[in-house]
């Protein structure tokens, strides 16, 4: 699907204004798995780089693509995994929550 | 086949929601597991949509791409909570290099027939994500100690930084107007990719938690740049999103150290350093074995513990656990008062104490521990020295002046376990050190922490 400039400007200001929102509300508590998460969450862009390994148009797109694909899908795992690890940690002194 | 497309489409809808709750569930802790779910399932979605595309002819390269990346990213994953900061400058570098790979292929598929406002994003999704990768990996290089630690400055530097860095836009500017002009375009990847190096080189340390932030801020831009080359509202959102959560913690960090935004923009990190020789002069302090600052500590009622990096270095946060217990368990109320920038990313204290099992209630931030020190009895300062020092409050000729810091000299008791006295990362006296009221706990925090949990579980003092 085509997108035109304005369109995409327009969803580039909202994403803004919702991620500063929200992110502003994290606790800065969290800032570290904040930064992981956002970071695997970014790595979305995996999904350019398999389009671009998977049509094959040239050897150096595939190339590029497939390294591409490596980067981003690293990121992806290990981000997950790093975040859920470290969130996993934080425990209240408080007997309710476990 | 218009309904695989419209299929895909809504694959891509529902991730970017998913991703936007992710973010939201993300700010509390009781909430946060879930958010990391959340952003698995749009993950997921969004990759398998993508797998349906029908342009898809190679699923081969795809298959291998993709297990590749399951087998680095795993132990990436597995690090140790003190190896994070240097995980996450590696990752930035990951997520750039993607980008910046992407947009080299589709700049040379399309090339010459692109339009200037295409070859503009292109020119920022490269120069952001080259820059990107070597800074990110300069930093995770400084960060796991293979390169030197201390920042390098020379005259100028500013200067022939963002000369280098004009030199890449005047690069884009003549692409954007030329886009058949393809011998030009390494030297869009080439010149960035040294501005990475050049603008990490005179960063210390301490000055990591921004330049971590500022990367991930520039991450994000070049994804978001990635998106209007590619025409992927869901990478334009991600990238938006992974940037401004950049770009808000470049600001609370550079807030929390005191530089101005724009400093921090064109790379003025470090300068602390070099105008930090100050006039030392010998003074007494006064020093406390481990038996007395335990006296002292089991008399008191509200603790509040400061930690800083050098903690972490000494791997000190299991016995600062055993501390809390023992303390604890006496009816003494122990709290955390953490600094933003405290540690080498934001928000690294915290992990390292919820790791040692603190409870995250007990984790002050600055602002509201700050209240409460003119009531507390004993602050223990261990492993912290610039965000305790005083003279950013009085000194106007410090270079820390005005910087946010931890009020520890306004409570009753002060005690800083300290290797000796020499002066912290950025080389800067702290007159905490003299005051009466403060007590120098020479020794390594590990040992020192230990040996005063050993005198309170004795009966010496009991």
């Amino acid at each position: 699907m085509k997108l035109d400039l304005l369109t995409g400007l327009y969803v580039f200001m909202l994403a803004a204004f919702i991620g500063f929102e929200v992110i502003r509300r994290v606790s800065p508590l969290l800032h570290t798995p904040l930064m992981s998460l956002t970071n695997a969450l970014d790595a979305i862009a995996v999904v350019g780089a398999i389009i671009l390994a998977g049509e094959h148009k040239s050897t150096l797109a595939a190339i590029l693509g497939t390294i591409a694909i490596v980067a981003a899908t690293s990121n992806i795992v290990g981000g997950f995994i790093i975040t859920d690890r470290m969130l996993r940690m934080f425990k209240s002194s408080g007997p309710k929550k476990p | 086949m218009m309904p695989t497309e419209t299929f895909i489409e809504i694959t891509y809808l529902i991730a970017t929601a998913l991703f936007v709750l992710s973010l939201k569930w993300l700010s509390s802790p009781t909430t946060a597991r879930r958010g990391v779910w959340a952003g698995e399932i749009g993950m997921a979605l969004a990759i398998g949509g993508t797998l349906l595309y029908r342009g898809i002819v190679d699923y081969k390269l795809v298959a291998i791409g993709l297990v590749l990346g399951c087998i680095i990213g795993v132990p990436l994953g597995k690090v140790q909570m003190t190896a994070v900061p240097q995980r996450t400058a590696l990752s930035h570098a990951f997520g750039a290099l993607c980008v910046t790979l992407v947009g080299t292929s589709e700049f040379y598929l399309r090339s010459p027939d692109i339009p200037p406002f295409m070859m503009a994003v292109l020119s920022m999704e490269v120069i952001l994500g080259s820059l990107t990768f070597t800074g990110s990996l300069m930093a995770a290089g400084k960060l796991q100690e293979i390169l030197p630690q201390r920042p390098i400055t020379y005259k100028g530097q500013n200067f022939v930084n963002l000369a280098v860095l004009l030199a890449a836009i005047i690069i884009a500017g003549v692409l954007v107007a030329h886009p058949e002009q393809t011998r030009l375009f390494p030297a869009m990847i080439i010149i960035p990719l040294m501005f990475g190096v050049m603008l990490i080189i005179p960063i210390g340390g301490a000055d990591m938690p921004t330049v971590i932030s500022l990367l991930n801020s520039y991450a994000g831009l070049s994804a978001a740049a990635m998106g209007f080359v590619l025409s992927s509202k869901l990478l334009i959102i991600a990238g938006a999103l992974d940037g401004s959560s950049g770009f808000i913690l470049s600001v609370i960090m550079s807030k929390a150290m005191n530089r101005s935004f724009t400093n921090v923009l064109f790379g003025g990190f470090g300068q602390i350093q070099t105008s930090a020789a100050g006039a030392k002069e010998e003074r007494p302090v006064r020093s406390a074995t481990a038996e007395e600052a335990a006296g002292i500590l089991a008399a008191a009622s509200k603790v509040v513990i400061v930690p800083g990096y050098g903690m972490a270095v000494a791997q000190a946060q299991h016995k600062v656990r055993e501390l809390y217990d023992s303390l604890t368990k006496r009816g003494i109320d122990v709290r955390f008062g953490i600094h933003p920038v405290a540690g080498r990313m934001p928000g690294h204290m915290n992990v390292l104490l919820a790791e040692a099992d603190i409870p995250y209630d007990k984790l002050m931030e600055m602002d509201v521990i700050n209240g409460d020190l003119p009531q507390t009895d004993v602050a223990l300062v261990i492993g912290a020295n610039d965000v305790t020092n005083p003279a950013a409050r009085t000194d106007q000729g410090s270079p820390i002046y005005g910087m946010p810091i931890i009020d520890v000299d306004k409570t009753r008791t002060v005690m800083v376990i300290k290797r000796s006295m020499a002066a912290g990362f950025a080389g800067i006296d702290n007159p905490l050190y003299y005051l009466d009221k403060t007590l120098m706990l020479f020794g390594d925090a590990k040992d020192f922490v230990g040996k005063i949990v050993r005198e309170l579980s004795g009966d010496h003092h009991g």
